[in-house]
């Protein structure tokens, strides 16, 4: 452990910290009693930032603080649900279709190209405002999302699969009499699953990037304490006209720290492997 | 002949990518529980009252023709790819009814297309300069300054970065309006500035998102290729630095950055909607909120249509100028 910050570089320890201050946040914090900050007119309006409500109160009575905690662990939440669908689906479709090959890779990719040039944004705009109204639900918001967050992953399995395929150590594999579903598990997942958690840190980003559009757009779910939601609430009800620094301002800053934490990990820990591997 | 076969194949795939994506779009949203008519229909009755049940099955009726809803799913689907993917009709707008939808978004459309394509191509260009300087010279202090700020710029969601824009140049220092408003009648010279003033800060913030990542990738690409054997051989033989770094260092990375460049269209897109509907900026992104606000499918269902046509033609094209670009590939 020592060893390892000692050798790891800065963007991969500011990243650490961010994130684990998140989660932290989303997953400690959130866990402390505290009266549901949902609800409206409860508290009084518009307060201003005090030792009861650390950062004030919205238009509707909302204490702000315990809103902002929520946000994160829901919209950790999404990302994460949907970067481990992601990951697990586009893992599996990528070493099928590089070790398979022959038609069904063909089939495969056909399809996976498809995910990766249609533009996601508007079909996911289709689909949310369907479902606009219908009580939809964390769970349901992150499976309508991983639907676009699995074609990356599998392209690039599948591309690894194949230059893995013909070194030499899959050979002789093969020619000890090891099964294809053997090789894989034992020879090349090792391979993807550095990748993988790269790839994992990276879909949880542009999930909660997502989710957060389709909120501003009025499309996540009404009741779902998301930041993008909470940015969309500050901006219905005029928070920057308003000047209501403190509602408007700690889910921008708070999205902007988790996004730049996350994509400095990334970064990092992608560094940090290529300087293990000796590059 | 080799190259016919190429483009036949890359045509097919052209083809195949449009024809899922329109079917996906097609069959998705039938398999929702929810029904578009039976909302409006709700949305209209919250707002007049109940209404006389004969009205209302007509009113059913003529909604779900509208919408492309009549008739068994495989005719509504062969109608949908006859009508919509080849003739671009998808039928009236219901927000402003009856000009076809269509229409609009044609109208619409030249917006977008312009901003976007602009500001992507002006991204490309500035990031891939820096990105090569900083890589070819990454010990240096101002490649590592420059490259944190792209790293720090980059993650940060379009709609975020334009909402930080508007709040600093519109509501605190007052320099830009709030809302786009593009003045259409006032002669050309008026329509050109006022587009111009309204394209700024979208602009702006599209260029900061899309130059940080080109400035982000071209780095590593170039300071891998920096390392490589064929450089350091023209270093040995005495060439100048600005020679390797253009001819040697560049020619090799910006290859890379071109297959990038096609696939990252698709993300252009949806950021550029995001900015669109920030600023108000009158393109595809603005019309698709305002489809959405009043349930206008047909619209939707057209926009995404359309978009994915373009972005997968966009593709199209540059992979095929690639093999142009490098000699090495020949059409396989």
């Amino acid at each position: 452990m020592k060893k390892f910050w000692k050798n790891a570089n800065g963007r991969l320890k500011f990243g650490l910290i961010m994130t684990a201050f998140f989660l932290i946040l989303g997953f400690v914090v959130f866990y402390i009693p505290h009266t549901n900050p949902f609800p409206n007119n409860i508290r009084s309006k518009n307060l201003a930032p005090s030792l009861e409500h650390f950062f004030g109160t919205t238009s509707q009575g909302q204490d702000i603080f315990w809103l902002l905690i929520e946000a994160i662990h829901n919209s950790l939440m999404i990302g994460f649900i949907v970067a481990l669908l992601g990951t697990v689906v586009g893992v599996f479709v990528g070493l099928v279709a590089g070790f398979v090959g022959g038609t069904l890779d063909r089939v495969l990719m056909v399809i996976t190209d498809t995910f990766v040039v249609i533009p996601s944004l508007p079909v996911l705009i289709l689909m949310t405002s369907l479902m606009k109204g219908s009580n939809s639900t964390v769970i349901l918001m992150a499976l309508v999302l991983a639907m676009f967050a699995w074609a990356w992953p599998s392209r690039q399995i599948r591309s690894m699969a194949l230059t893995l395929k013909e070194r030499d150590f899959i050979h002789t594999a093969k020619f000890s009499g090891e099964g294809t579903v053997q090789i894989v598990v034992t020879e090349i997942l090792p391979f993807a699953l550095t990748w993988s958690l790269s790839n994992f840190m990276n879909a949880t980003l542009s999930a909660i990037g997502s989710e957060s559009s389709l909120a501003v757009l009025g499309l996540s779910p009404a009741n779902l304490v998301s930041l993008g939601n909470m940015i969309q609430w500050a901006r219905n009800y005029n928070a920057i006209m308003a000047g209501r620094w403190n509602w408007i301002l700690p889910p921008i800053l708070a999205t902007v720290l988790l996004f730049v934490g996350l994509f400095m990990l990334i970064t990092g820990y992608n560094d940090y492997m290529s300087m293990k591997r000796g590059r | 002949m080799k190259f016919w076969k190429y483009l036949g194949l890359r045509l097919l795939t052209w083809a195949l990518t449009i024809l899922i994506g329109v079917t996906f779009i097609f069959f998705v949203p039938r398999m929702f529980p929810s029904d578009p008519v039976e909302g409006m229909i709700g949305q209209m009755q919250a707002r007049s009252g109940q209404m006389d049940p004969v009205a209302k099955e007509a009113l059913r009726t003529s909604l779900r023709i509208q919408f492309g809803l009549e008739g068994s799913l495989w005719s509504q689907y062969t109608s949908f790819l006859w009508k919509g993917l080849l003739h671009f009709d998808f039928g009236p707008s219901l927000m402003s009814y009856p000009t076809p939808a269509s229409e609009i978004i044609t109208r619409n459309l030249p917006y977008t297309v312009g901003l976007s394509l602009t500001t992507t191509i002006l991204a490309w260009i500035i990031g891939n300069v820096i990105g090569l300087l900083a890589g070819f010279r990454k010990n240096k202090r101002s490649s590592k300054i420059l490259e944190t700020i792209a790293i720090c710029i980059y993650p940060i969601p379009y709609f975020i970065v334009a909402l930080i824009l508007q709040i600093v140049f519109s509501y605190v220092l007052g320099w830009f309006p709030l809302r786009a408003t593009i003045l259409y009648n006032g002669g050309w010279v008026a329509f050109m500035t006022s587009l111009l003033k309204a394209s700024v800060l979208p602009a702006v913030s599209i260029l900061l998102l899309g130059t940080g990542w080109w400035i982000i990738s071209m780095k590593s690409l170039a300071s891998t290729t920096a390392e490589e054997d064929f450089v350091l051989y023209a270093r040995y033989r005495g060439l100048s630095e600005a020679k390797i770094g253009k001819s040697y260092v560049f020619r090799n990375s910006i290859l890379t950055q071109i297959t990038a460049l096609a696939m990252s269209l698709g993300g252009v897109f949806n950021g550029s909607i995001m900015t669109e509907i920030i600023f108000g900026y009158p393109g595809v992104g603005t019309l698709i909120q305002d489809a959405i606000t009043q349930s206008d499918y047909n619209m939707i269902l057209g926009c995404i249509t359309i978009s994915i046509v373009a972005i997968a033609t966009c593709t199209l094209i540059a992979d095929l100028i690639y093999p142009f670009i490098d000699p090495r590939i020949r059409y396989s």
